[in-house]
């Protein structure tokens, strides 16, 4: 698959944990090019490969998780039982050789399991290590159990979401994990920067609450600032001439929105003399917003999640790679939100099998000879 | 822990966000304002405190002479460039510069000259199809997140071009695509369509895509001074959560209803039908009206149980758990009160770096550049 040098080659970097906050960070740097270790164990896998639909013929199991795969790709995959003592000396001894480690445990459960910075850094002072939870490492509330689905609400977004009159809502998912993945992703290219400088290490004590925070800083500000809480609205907009997501044909909707009376005589001029409902109800929105932009209209048809695998622009854009999963099969990864013009990002390999890459993380990058993995394997640490 | 590292910021609020995270990491970043720019708003100053400002009139020629020094000086430069204009024609006065272009649908393909505010990316990256009563009209969230969204990409952008820059000697061309960028916010929903061939779709204060039967499951309950969010888990902390708050209800002597007879051991979201979750949520609603939001924030976290209420900026800034972590900022703002900023995003190696107050004047900052 590789076209050529990447960005982030040769960098090293180990993941313990699940579901998006930590893996997601992981799949950014790897796919411009980072060798990243996603560490599971069998007892324990990867929470988005048993509890998360899509699945493969819609059958729940270890390795038809397209949840899983989504934040996955170009990972190598490994198992350890970090309660097994070979387990978990061999997780020491994989950290040992990385630039980073990524983690998204409660507070503390790192150190517990014998993981903790400290240890992790005795042999390896350059180290990069992130943590990232729902309340960060320290404060009254740090060892809060929690998912971002629900800390998107503590967060202040689920507020301010929906009609002033009706209740507040989710952005589907666990928005403010990806907040927290992508600020954490800037962290940790920041501080592996410092590394390649000075040869020091760093502990990034991430908090997904306060990442989200930083989406909201305006209205933050407003409220201590002027004492003003921002509420839901609806799609209003008070700056804008107009602004809404109004039904066309067919099902669909569009957004459209005015910044000045220009603009909105410009829109006016075109569905002339047509009221604006009546002339959009009568387009497919992908239609109207092509028409609306090309008098200088601020408008986009609403995608649906299927609109993303037709519209033209992210098919120029490369945003969806089709790679061949063993259980799922050939199907679509997410590229990055960005292009690089000298070293382009791709997706290496399709989402990792439960423990694929044992052999080859532990024998070719670690260099156990073939009696000591055998030796590793019957005393159970690769469960 | 970006010390040394020189970034020249000429944004518009598209790209705002990119310059202050360098910022808090230790980077010093200088914004780029027209001369007259007001500078004045809660947005604009949240978003660049910790920069330095200049202004310029990139129109003069005294205005692109100071620029070019300033861009020849840099190691990554952010904008948000307009059509026709060609960011990466200052890689031939600074190879080494980083050039990240913030759009909103990137520079190249047939949507790059595209007119687009926040509520038509958050529309584009198929966000608001996500959001808002299934009968009802697509909503974006209230306060806007397609900026930050692109500017926290453009900063993940500009320094891996700065890695790569260590060993290549060169600097190269980062390409933001605000729609990109909102697409990373939408979690697993893509994979519906990919893998199973499902549209998933606006659920209201529910959520779909938990179960194969299609089951959905209320997200947001009414409670005595707002909304709580609350959603039956599966796995060890979905168990763990709705055993304690069996136990809560059953500690205020609460009619448990259909939840007494239920083994959170071998009860599984994944496969539940909709007539279970409704006659379970049912129960539930009547409870939680009881509650106030700190209530339930207090006791959800001495029980370890998931939930949150749903918070507005006030109760944010009334956290403590905030407080005892220093995560506000005290500044002078622009009328010489003291004004409170979110402080750095991360704390490195036990310590939250300070920010420092964007720099109003002109004039002393110009003669440094």
């Amino acid at each position: 698959m590789k076209t050529g040098p990447q960005a982030l080659e040769g960098l090293r970097i180990a993941e313990f944990g699940g579901y998006a906050a930590g893996p997601h960070v992981g799949k950014m740097l790897a796919n411009f090019g980072a060798t990243v270790i996603h560490v599971e164990s069998r007892a324990r896998p990867d929470g988005f490969r048993l509890q998360y639909p899509p699945y493969k013929d819609g059958k729940p199991g270890l390795e038809g998780s397209g949840c899983f795969a989504l934040f996955n790709d170009s990972k190598l995959d490994v198992t350890l039982d970090l309660k097994n003592p070979g387990g978990l000396e061999l997780a020491r001894r994989l950290v040992a050789t990385c630039d980073a480690v990524v983690e998204n445990m409660r507070p503390g459960v790192m150190a517990r399991v014998g993981l903790g910075y400290d240890t992790l850094k005795a042999p390896n002072p350059g180290l990069v290590m992130l943590s990232t939870c729902n309340m960060g490492q320290t404060g009254p509330r740090a060892d809060t159990p929690g998912f971002g689905s629900q800390l998107t609400a503590l967060a202040g977004m689920c507020h301010l979401t929906g009609e002033p009159d009706g209740p507040p809502m989710l952005l589907y998912g666990p928005y403010i994990d990806f907040i927290a993945s992508t600020l954490g992703a800037v962290a940790l290219l920041a501080a592996l920067e410092r590394r390649r400088a000075t040869g020091k290490g760093a502990y990034l004590d991430v908090s997904q609450y306060e990442c989200g925070l930083m989406f909201l800083a305006g209205p933050l500000l407003d409220f201590h600032a002027n004492g003003r809480v921002a509420q839901r609205s609806g799609n209003d907009d008070p700056e804008a001439v107009l602004h809404g997501a109004y039904p066309c044909a067919n099902g669909t909707w569009i957004a459209v929105s005015c910044w000045s009376q220009e603009e909105f005589r410009r829109l006016g001029d075109a569905i002339a003399p047509r009221p604006l409902a009546e002339w959009l109800a009568a387009r497919d929105a992908s239609a109207a917003a092509q028409a609306l932009q090309a008098v200088g209209v601020h408008a986009h048809a609403v995608n649906t999640m299927a609109d993303l695998f037709s519209d033209p622009q992210l098919a120029v854009r490369e945003q969806w790679r089709r790679r061949t999963h063993p259980v799922i099969g050939e199907h679509a990864y997410c590229a990055p939100a960005f292009t690089l013009s000298e070293t382009p990002a791709e997706i290496t390999r399709a989402a990792p099998l439960l423990g694929a890459d044992n052999r080859s993380v532990f024998r070719d990058l670690l260099g156990l000879t073939a009696g000591e993995y055998a030796a590793y394997e019957a005393a159970g640490a690769f469960e | 822990m970006l010390q040394g590292c020189t970034v020249l910021d000429a944004t518009e609020r598209l790209g705002w966000l990119a310059g202050r995270l360098l910022a808090d990491l230790g980077a010093e970043v200088t914004k780029l304002e027209a001369p007259d720019a007001d500078l004045g708003g809660a947005e604009w100053r949240a978003l660049n405190v910790n920069k330095r400002v200049v202004r310029l009139d990139p129109a003069s020629a005294d205005g692109r002479e100071r620029f070019e020094r300033l861009a020849r000086g840099a190691d990554i430069f952010f904008c948000t460039p307009q059509p026709g204009d060609s960011p990466a024609r200052l890689l031939e006065l600074n190879p080494r510069l980083v050039v990240v272009a913030i759009t909103p649908f990137g520079l190249t393909g047939p949507k790059a000259d595209w007119l687009a505010s926040d509520l038509e990316i958050m529309a584009a990256g198929g966000a608001m199809s996500l959001a808002g009563e299934p009968d009802g009209m697509p909503v974006r969230v209230s306060a806007p997140q397609a900026y930050a969204w692109a500017g926290a990409q453009a900063a993940v952008g500009a320094l891996v071009a700065i890695h790569h820059r260590a060993a290549s000697g060169r600097g190269q061309l980062v390409d933001v695509s605000a729609q990109s960028a909102v697409i990373v916010a939408l979690a697993h929903a893509p994979a519906f369509v990919d893998v199973a061939g499902i549209t998933p779709t606006r659920a209201g204060a529910y959520m779909t895509g938990r179960s194969v039967t299609g089951a959905k499951f209320r997200v947001f309950w009414r409670c005595r001074d707002g909304y709580l969010n609350f959603i039956l888990y599966g796995g060890g902390a979905g168990r763990r959560t709705n055993e304690q708050l069996v136990d809560w209800m059953r500690s205020r002597a609460f009619d448990l209803g259909p939840l007494a007879g239920i083994d959170w051991g071998r009860w599984d979201p994944t496969i539940v039908t909709q007539d279970r979750v409704d006659a379970i949520e049912l129960a539930l609603e009547r409870f939680f009206a009881t509650v106030t939001k700190r209530e339930f924030l207090e006791e959800a976290h001495r029980r370890e149980m998931l939930g949150y209420p749903v918070s507005t900026v006030a109760d944010i800034a009334s956290d403590p758990h905030l407080e005892a972590r220093g995560f506000w900022q005290d500044l002078p703002g622009p009328d010489g009160r003291a004004e409170r900023h979110c402080g750095a995003f991360v704390v490195v190696d036990g310590v939250r770096s300070p920010l420092v107050a964007a720099e109003a004047e002109a004039a002393p900052i110009a003669g440094r550049a």
